[in-house]
């Protein structure tokens, strides 16, 4: 354990070093500084919490942000430093091949918690205070925090994997981007392009759901529309999400599977890496 | 326990291949390392030197044949516990360059466990003290090696692997370097030491081994080299002016002349003839001056063992 902290720590240290925490804290402040004020607009007519439309709005602008965030943190982790020669001496200290994984994982993790607790967190309580504005709905912001720093280790661990794949960093950094297009952009086309010419309905609801099940992106958005009255009011979803079936519970599982499914696969395929 | 760590090498190899793809970078070596022993690898680059290092690390496992290290696999997560006691340089060894000289040597001693007084006392050694504040990134070549020794020696490491470790060091630091690692034998460590400065090795080591294209040629102590080599001892005689080719006639056609001066003779003989030789030299009494002997040096041997594996 203390060693999987003494790695996390460098990470973490590395992270503030080279700036990469003041950047993602600033674009993740800006994004809900801006939705915020743009946000507010609808608040008037329709009775509903302003931190209801700010959830409504960073989640739907998170799942391109966090992920994009979190792959560049992540894509360089194992290729760079098997490119500089560092992975070498770092495997001849007492560490083992997990303890990295996990370390590195960890450090990344604790980075994108600092920029998410500060860049969405600390504007909003801010913007509360400075506005006035009610709290009421404060549950939903915090869970979506919580559910996009899960979004971000999604796309930390499937950052390792691709790191770990490839032999080049010119390569992970074409494959993250690869990564990033599929999940966030390419998955939905489709999906939306098939249901659009699907007339005989031959998808059914379950299909659909699990469907959208699979994918994280999906997951997480529905996760924040749906989990809490408010927002799903406002976001007009209300009670659709329960009736396909897509729980809380199978939300936060999808997720999780995707944390954990790719960073055992880039852990299996890096023990078996001979330097 | 105890008797069976005296007894079995530290390091065994046996047998032992290493291939990537269609090219074979080491075939059929063995090679055992005793505990205590200083072990140079001479070799031309890509003679599979590296490899064997990184086989012995345990960062890569052979093609076949059995690598053992303190008893075991040193490619097993089993292993690991074992690299507290190591010390490793890479061939041009590289850092993080955004950190700075210290933060970089207290990472890896909190990594080994070593106290943040260790890093402060390495630093010291390899004459970083100054750079320490310093980020990687601005150091030079000869620096980056001297913190990659200093990382090297953290929590002072009874097994030590060091490739081409005075790459790049000024003379003064390569003494500093073999007191270090001299230290350390004293207290019992055993080095396997990977190098082409061969003059400057040659009185450190205990046993050589040469290697070319990935197998093992020649292996033993100098004297053992020197022996199985059969090279020609050197001498250098020097007489009054104009006697030299009188002291030649003197010495007779039995003995290889190879150049003879106005005031010098040069010969050379078999190192068993040695003797021999300088008796016949002492019987001459006092028209010869002085004697210069000069044993084979071991960048001879090198190539000697390099040009029979040639032809």
């Amino acid at each position: 354990m203390k060693m999987i902290w003494v790695l996390a720590r460098k990470e973490l240290r590395d992270g503030f070093r080279n700036r990469w925490i003041a950047a993602a804290i600033i674009v993740l402040a800006i994004l809900a500084l801006v939705l915020s004020v743009l946000g507010s607009a609808p608040t008037g007519s329709v009775r509903v919490s302003e931190l209801d439309i700010s959830v409504i709005s960073l989640a739907s602008l998170s799942v391109y942000l966090i992920p994009l965030i979190a792959l560049m943190l992540s894509f360089d982790a194992m290729v760079g430093e098997f490119e500089r020669g560092t992975m070498m001496l770092l495997l001849a200290y007492p560490v083992t091949r997990w303890q990295i994984i996990i370390g590195k994982f960890l450090g990344h993790v604790l980075i994108l918690l600092i920029a998410i607790l500060i860049g969405y967190g600390g504007t909003s309580l801010i913007l509360t205070l400075v506005t006035g504005g009610g709290i009421e709905g404060w549950q939903a912001y915090v869970s979506m925090m919580a559910s996009s720093l899960a979004l971000g280790a999604v796309f930390i661990a499937l950052g390792y994997l691709v790191s770990v794949i490839v032999r080049e960093r010119a390569t992970a950094v074409g494959a993250a981007i690869g990564l990033w297009l599929v999940f966030v952009v390419l998955y939905d086309l489709i999906l939306f392009g098939v249901l659009t010419m699907d007339k005989e309905q031959q998808i059914s609801e379950q299909l659909f759901a699990a469907l959208m099940l699979i994918s994280p992106t999906d997951a997480y958005r529905i996760l924040n529309l749906s989990l809490f009255d408010g927002v799903s009011e406002a976001a007009g979803l209300a009670g659709v999400a329960s009736e396909a079936g897509l729980t809380g519970g199978f939300l936060i599982g999808s997720l999780s599977l995707w944390v954990i499914l790719p960073l055992i696969a880039a852990l299996l395929l890096f023990q078996r890496r001979e330097l | 326990m105890m008797l069976d760590s005296i007894i079995q090498p530290v390091i065994s190899m046996q047998n032992v291949s290493k291939t990537y793809g269609r090219e074979t970078v080491l075939s059929d070596m063995d090679l055992d390392i005793q505990s205590g022993e200083c072990v140079v690898l001479v070799g031309h680059n890509g003679a599979g030197k590296t490899t064997l290092m990184k086989l012995m690390l345990g960062l890569t496992r052979p093609t076949s044949g059995r690598v053992e290290v303190l008893g075991g696999d040193p490619a097993f997560a089993s292993a690991v516990a074992h690299h507290r006691t190591w010390g490793y340089l890479p061939e041009s060894v590289a850092f993080n360059e955004a950190m700075t000289g210290s933060e970089v040597l207290t990472f890896y001693a909190r990594l080994k466990g070593s106290s943040p007084r260790d890093c402060e006392n390495l630093l010291d050694i390899v004459g970083l003290s100054g750079a320490a504040a310093r980020r990687v990134g601005t150091y030079s070549k000869g620096m980056r090696q001297r913190l990659g020794l200093a990382q090297a020696m953290l929590g002072n490491p009874r097994l030590l692997f060091l490739d081409e470790p005075t790459n790049g060091l000024d003379p003064s630091l390569r003494h500093l370097f073999y007191d270090l690692i001299n230290a350390l034998h004293r207290a019992g460590a055993t080095s396997v030491i990977s190098s082409h400065a061969l003059d400057e090795i040659e009185a450190r080591a205990n046993r050589f081994v040469i290697v070319k294209s990935g197998r093992m040629i020649a292996s033993g102590t100098l004297d053992e080299l020197f022996r199985q080599a059969a090279l020609p001892v050197r001498m250098r005689i020097s007489v009054a002016p104009g006697q030299a080719a009188g002291v030649a006639e003197r010495l007779g056609s039995a003995i290889d002349i190879s150049e003879i001066g106005d005031t010098t003779l040069s010969l050379a003989c078999f190192n068993g003839d040695k003797m021999a030789v300088i008796r016949r030299i002492g019987d001459l009494g006092d028209s010869v001056n002085d004697l210069q002997i000069q044993p084979p040096k071991l960048d001879e041997v090198y190539n000697h063992f390099m040009n029979r594996e040639a032809s």
